[in-house]
């Protein structure tokens, strides 16, 4: 399901000219599995399916599945309708570089947002 | 189509704040009893630009809102290039009781949403003797930073991309699209550091949580209406504050955020105009 990611974001012209100077990869981790994400200048280029032995990222975010699963919902309740609200309830954590993150906030939070049940952005 | 005008005006206010000398933008529509507006963290008064457009509010009701120094068209004092703005309570209390004396208004309501929820219970403690009643939108006595205020004012990052980007989860799902984003452009469009100024007070020196229950709403009626997806002032933390306190009201707003007033004024005035009328049968 995350590797719908690429075909999502890559389809939303609006979304990669935001992130038209964002290259980086990052590591999102849901319960025990974890997937790295490559972007390129706002499109994303890779989606991998861990295990990895040394998995290099930017920054991380990391939460629960039973989490994610809220966030996913087609209307979340509150305090699981955005990143931060998670960040806010320390059941997502962020690590690493995230200057990265900051800066281009609202893109990841629209990329993120596009695995919800519909697909729409939040 | 034809121009059309708002019935809203606005003025540039020349007053001393803290002992230095201010340019505030003002603005106001309605007549009847003052109802005095204060602006969230980073924004500014244009959040209040539904209130003033609705007959209902405005028929009986001036609505006035200025915009903090540094915020919307208010200046910065004189001297701002050189210094880190921090808002403390003592200068948000005696910033809000100067416009009230400039404008020689007998004993408002005041409402403030956020940092202005929050100041709004300072006001409903130390000065309730100068309000006719206190409003708190998305009010709490304490809110703990969830994120690293830095990155709200550092030259690798947008600060106003950044502060619309933190709060666009704080707007309520059933915001339309319009005003979502006429909310979130205002934060798109803070001045260097503000944002993170203001949070300073919210996050830090404004805390209250230890003086909150010596509120008497014998002296002055308290009414706190929060939105249900708020969660930087979660509606439990709006709750504890009306529970630690003989006579306070609270209402949580179903589908709303952090900015009723702006997000979604349809929405919101179905709440406030109940509580309008309310003080205005007292």
């Amino acid at each position: 399901m995350i590797e719908a990611l690429q075909e999502r974001v890559n389809g939303d012209a609006s979304l990669v000219r935001r992130g038209r100077y964002l290259t980086t990869t990052f590591l999102l981790e849901i319960g025990t599995t974890a997937w790295l994400i490559t972007i390129h200048e706002g499109r994303i280029v890779s989606v991998t399916k861990g295990p990895f032995v040394m998995p290099s990222s930017t920054f991380a975010l990391r939460t629960s599945g039973e989490e994610w699963d809220r966030f996913c919902e087609q209307r979340p309740p509150p305090g699981s309708n955005d990143v931060m609200a998670l960040i806010k309830r320390r059941v997502l954590k962020a690590e690493g570089d995230l200057q990265v993150f900051m800066a281009n906030l609202r893109y990841f939070k629209d990329a993120l947002a596009k695995l919800r049940r519909d697909g729409v952005a939040a | 189509m034809s121009a059309k005008f708002e019935p809203i005006i606005g003025r540039y206010m020349h007053l001393d704040l803290s002992g230095r000398a201010h340019r505030l933008y003002v603005e106001e529509a309605g007549a009847g009893t003052s109802l005095l507006c204060l602006h969230t963290a980073g924004a500014d008064g244009r959040q209040y630009r539904g209130l003033m457009n609705d007959p209902r509010i405005t028929r009986n009701h001036r609505v006035i809102a200025f915009d903090m120094p540094r915020h919307g068209k208010s200046s910065p004092p004189s001297g701002w290039h050189d210094e880190e703005y921090q808002l403390t309570s003592l200068q948000y209390t005696a910033m809000i009781l100067a416009v009230i004396d400039a404008l020689a208004l007998e004993k408002p309501i005041v409402m403030g949403c956020s940092i202005g929820g929050r100041i709004a219970l300072h006001l409903a403690l130390e000065h309730p003797e100068r309000f006719r009643a206190i409003i708190g939108l998305q009010a709490g006595a304490h809110v703990d930073p969830y994120y690293d205020l830095n990155f709200l004012h550092r030259p690798d990052v947008h600060g106003g991309e950044v502060a619309a980007a933190i709060v666009s989860g704080l707007v309520g799902p059933d915001a339309p699209e319009s005003e979502k984003w006429e909310t979130l452009w205002h934060y798109m469009q803070g001045g260097p550091g503000v944002f993170k100024g203001d949070l300073y007070f919210y996050k830090i020196d404004g805390d209250i949580r230890a003086r909150v229950a010596e509120i008497d709403t014998n002296r002055c009626p308290l009414f706190l209406l929060s939105g249900e997806y708020d969660y930087s002032c979660t509606p439990e933390e709006t709750l504890a504050v009306a529970n630690s306190i003989p006579g306070c009201e609270a209402t949580i707003m179903k589908g709303l955020g952090h900015f009723p007033m702006s997000e979604n004024p349809g929405e919101f005035l179905k709440h406030l105009l109940p509580v309008l009328e309310k003080i205005g049968g007292r």
